[in-house]
């Protein structure tokens, strides 16, 4: 039967092992030749769109690749959808959107009127452009094949 | 109660029980707002709601955890904490970061990363806290008569969520890198060193509620902190299927995160099965009801239902939806919640000497508390079932899918306003216990 000693090792081993291979793996999928994000667009126009992003909170209602609070649409490809949705005009609705000073309100969900600069909302659009450029691996607003079919058709 | 610097541990479980209800209201504020009574809107937009429930969840839960330290400490280490009065600094700190973050999300000051949303400067003022903390519970513990194995994993459990917490305050332009080392802080805890927290706390729960020999109950706990880690740490890469890094998480993050239900049902049977070999029946079974409630739930909740949308191939249709809040609020309720409320209903009598063991309130409390709970993840679990077919498969757009749901929604308000009575019963029984007192020390002896 197992001893209390056996089952120690067996905690501090496994810790130690699974540890140095996450640590491994992490450095293998953040290093340059496995990059799925075309690091090198990341501009300076994107990390202030990030700042701007995080500073707002944008997070506590949206989700951005797949990650938030599931309250208001995911982002991640927002200008290409909103694109298709409006004649090619989806930057301009996005501004709209982020530029106004009255609170957006579709299909009755609020959201807080932000009333940003242009330069702002540019700068969240390149953001929202370079967070669209990113393999996520399949992972997408619509992912079934079927519902991928009729949509294309 | 053995020592009287244990009485510390009063006011910590005070401030959780107080954020509590404040986290609960906030999640009525969120949940009208999904079936379109925004009303509050202006004051307390969804994200402030949203930023302040999350936040407050794992204040309470810290601040229970901290109490629960120290507890335990004094007792397994046979020894008073060396300052209680740094002890009650840190908890007015603990309390004072904790209202300067929940005020501040209603002014737009915070950092908008989900679940660490406390801004920078805020940030150090925890890491000297915790570090406040550390040293009373660590200083105690290694100038004490003995090291026992739950003291240790318990300390251990503390000082490397501490730790963890660092990853997070590292700063990357790259959303995707951000979002990697976020993980290492939010997974790693919950699916990693809080679970030793867990283990260590169960471990004290069982030695004292069964009666069972130290030494079996601690040799099992290497085992499941060893299984928790072993599936946990690589299990972390289920968060990163896809959002944008490599497809090895894939396979990785696939298998371990299979794995990590093995963790909680060795928990669950370790407890059930020492409840059982157990020949000393203490009178507290309140404490019981708790302790075991939180090993057999946090299987259900944190095993079962993250098993259910941990799989790449399930995940790639569920990941950003409300099959994730599902999870969540069940996983948090059975083992960290629970676990919490199982060392307060054990440790109150013991503290204020009243020793209110078997009350119908507090059996009532038990009940509706959890019933309440698994119907929210039930309404939880169909409002994103229904997303998932409706948004991805059916490809109809966010809010027209957010409008066929929301009937959910108002099943999930009538469930939590049943969790929320189960809550307010245990808090009135709180108070019913009256104050920690030194008399208690005589009493217990």
């Amino acid at each position: 039967m197992l001893s209390k000693k056996q089952a120690r090792a067996f905690f501090l081993g496994g810790t130690l092992v699974t540890f140095l291979i996450f640590i491994g793996l992490t450095v293998y999928s953040l290093s340059e030749s496995t990059d799925q994000t075309n690091h090198i667009n990341l501009t300076a126009e994107v990390v202030r769109g990030k700042e701007i992003w995080e500073s707002n909170n944008c997070m506590g209602c949206h989700t951005i690749l797949g990650e938030g609070a599931y309250y208001a649409p995911e982002l991640t490809k927002v200008v290409d959808r909103l694109n298709l949705k409006y004649n090619e005009n989806g930057e301009e609705i996005i501004k709209g959107i982020l530029m106004s000073k009255a609170p957006w309100q579709p299909n009755g969900r609020k959201m807080v009127a932000y009333g940003m600069s242009e330069q702002e909302a540019m700068d969240v659009i390149a953001f929202f452009k370079w967070i669209g450029e990113i393999d996520l691996n399949g992972f997408d607003r619509i992912v079934s094949p079927l519902a991928k079919d009729k949509i294309n058709n | 109660m053995k020592y009287k610097s244990q009485k510390v541990a009063y006011w910590f479980f005070a401030l959780s029980m107080l954020l509590l209800v404040l986290q609960i209201t906030y999640g009525f504020i969120m949940g009208f707002a999904r079936i379109g009574f925004d009303n509050l809107h202006d004051l307390i937009p969804f994200n402030t709601a949203r930023a302040v429930h999350t936040n407050l969840l794992v204040v309470w839960l810290l601040s229970g955890f901290m109490g629960a330290a120290y507890y335990i400490i004094p007792e397994e280490a046979q020894k008073e904490l060396v300052s209680v009065k740094l002890a009650y600094v840190q908890l007015i700190s603990l309390a004072l970061v904790g209202v300067i973050a929940v005020v501040g999300y209603h002014f737009n000051y915070w950092e908008g990363r989900k679940f660490l949303e406390i801004p920078r400067p805020l940030d150090y003022l925890v890491v000297v806290n915790v570090l406040l903390f550390l040293g009373i519970i660590l200083t105690t513990l290694f100038k004490g008569k003995r090291r026992t194995t739950t003291a240790l994993v318990l300390s251990m459990g503390l000082l490397f969520a501490a730790l963890l917490y660092l990853p997070g305050m590292l700063q990357f332009d790259s959303q995707v890198t951000d979002s990697f080392f976020r993980w290492w802080v939010v997974h790693l805890w919950v699916e990693g060193v809080w679970e030793l927290i867990m283990g260590g706390i169960l471990s004290f729960l069982l030695i004292k509620l069964t009666g069972v020999d130290r030494e079996v109950i601690e040799k099992w706990l290497y085992v499941i902190v060893g299984l928790t880690f072993l599936s946990g740490v690589l299990g972390t890469g289920h968060h990163y299927y896809y959002i944008g890094v490599n497809k090895i998480w894939l396979i990785v993050g696939g298998i371990f995160s299979a794995l990590e239900p093995l963790a909680f049902l060795a928990m669950a049977l370790f407890a059930v099965n020492m409840y059982r070999k157990g020949e000393k029946k203490h009178p507290n079974k309140l404490a019981l009801y708790w302790t075991l409630g939180s090993a057999i739930v946090s299987f259900v909740g944190a095993g079962l239902l993250g098993f259910a949308h941990t799989l790449p191939q399930t995940n790639l249709y569920t990941h950003g939806t409300l099959v994730t809040a599902m999870h969540g609020h069940l996983a948090f309720w059975g083992a960290y919640a629970m676990i919490v409320l199982a060392i307060i209903s054990y440790s109150l009598p013991n503290l204020t000497g009243r020793k209110l063991y078997e009350s119908t309130r507090g059996r009532a409390a038990f009940w509706l508390a959890n019933i309440g709970m698994i119907g929210m993840t039930v309404a939880f679990g169909v409002a994103g079932v229904a997303q998932v077919y409706l948004e991805r498969k059916f490809g109809m757009e966010f809010m027209a899918v957010q409008k066929e749901i929301s009937i959910h929604f108002v099943v999930l308000i009538l469930c939590a306003t049943l969790f929320t009575t189960g809550i307010v019963l245990y808090i009135i029984d709180f108070y019913k216990h009256g104050k920690p007192t030194d008399e208690a020390l005589n009493i217990n002896k």
